[in-house]
């Protein structure tokens, strides 16, 4: 563990704070009545998708095209990901399909 | 005394039929979370704890990274917010039926996840049920599959002890999840594909330590910028929602 036990405290309640506040933002701005304005609306539209491309890329950083190892793991389980997704849409069995596979390639194929 | 228990055990009777999809899901999705704190030397206090006071899938997968390399505290603010972001446009719609919930609200508003929000916003309560109660119902037993899964994959991480490399990759697939959900619901593509190519350029020219408040303010930019081109596209999707609708 790097960090001890209260900065750990210090980080979880952080994460639990910030956490509350996006859930609450809508209702601090918007619940005395009234219409957010356009730009908001049109943000909270085109937004999420956009910052969810930007968090797989952030997962992603860590890949390396030096040696297979480095990046033939996390692209077959994207890809398993993604597949399964469209074939099933079930997010359980996208998600532990995809994990399990990553597990298996990163410890037995290429460990 | 009698009724309330009465009326509560019928709440309970219509909403826990309705949460068994997020019960199988949060079971399985906490216990990869429970494992993931484990395999970093974090027991089940501390899953226990997580699950009760944040209570986000991802946010606390990516907890689970942050705690093991140390983030400092901005650092741990800034990614939470980024990874809870479409959080932030959930309750417009849900202000309408919070409305008049007392103390209770903030509850409902701290435990408004992914399935707990599609949940309340399509599922109605049953006549005889006060819908308040039944909303409120639903949030709780959300939440206490989400501790209950995170508390057992911690349990089962530290009695199995096996080989969890690479369990982390949970977080990845569960973004690419949610990201495949989102093209197909999307009326235009640009968002996603923008948000992807400016955090690739922003990781190139700044590097991995960096790379999200560029990365951001890239997208926020385009984005606006772009509105006038994108406005046309979504509002022709939400006018075909709403003729399906009628």
């Amino acid at each position: 563990m790097t960090l001890t036990t209260g900065q750990a405290i210090a980080s979880i309640a952080v994460m639990s704070v910030v956490t509350f506040l996006t859930r609450a933002m809508p209702f601090i701005l918007f619940d005395r009545g009234g219409r957010p304005p356009e730009i908001v609306l049109f943000l909270g539209r085109v937004l999420p998708p956009a910052v969810i491309a930007m968090l797989i890329v952030y997962c992603m950083k860590g890949i390396s095209f030096a040696t297979p190892a480095g990046w033939v793991p996390a692209l077959l389980a994207s890809g398993t990901a993604v597949l399964l997704h469209l074939w099933k849409g079930n997010d359980l069995l996208s998600i532990f399909g995809a994990t399990v596979l990553y597990m298996v390639l990163v410890q037995g194929v290429f460990g | 005394m009698g009724c309330t228990k009465n009326m509560n055990r019928k709440t309970l009777a219509a909403a826990f039929p309705v949460t068994v999809p997020v019960l199988m899901g949060y079971l399985a999705i906490g216990m990869a979370f429970g494992l993931m704190l484990q395999s970093i030397g974090y027991g089940v206090v501390w899953a226990f704890f997580m699950s009760l006071t944040i209570y986000a899938g991802s946010g606390q997968y990516l907890g689970v990274s942050l705690l093991a390399t140390g983030a400092s505290l901005p650092q741990v603010a800034f990614l939470t917010l980024m990874v809870n972001f479409r959080h932030l446009v959930y309750g417009l719609s849900l202000l309408e039926k919070f409305r008049g919930m007392g103390p209770r609200k903030l509850y409902m508003i701290f435990s408004l996840t992914d399935e707990t929000y599609a949940l309340l916003s399509s599922a109605k309560a049953p006549e005889g049920v006060d819908e308040h109660d039944f909303y409120f119902t639903v949030a709780l037993l959300d939440h206490s599959y989400w501790i209950l899964g995170s508390v057992l994959g911690s349990l089962v991480g530290a009695a199995l002890g096996f080989d969890t490399t690479g369990v982390d990759f949970a977080m990845t697939a569960l973004f690419l999840v949610i990201a495949v959900g989102q093209w197909k619901a999307a009326g235009s593509h640009l968002p996603v594909l923008l948000g992807g190519a400016a955090t690739l350029v922003s990781l190139l020219l700044v590097g991995e330590e960096n790379m999200l408040l560029p990365a951001l303010g890239i997208i926020v930019l385009a984005l606006t910028l772009l509105r006038p081109h994108l406005e046309g596209t979504s509002v022709r999707k939400n006018e075909k929602k709403q003729e399906v609708a009628s």
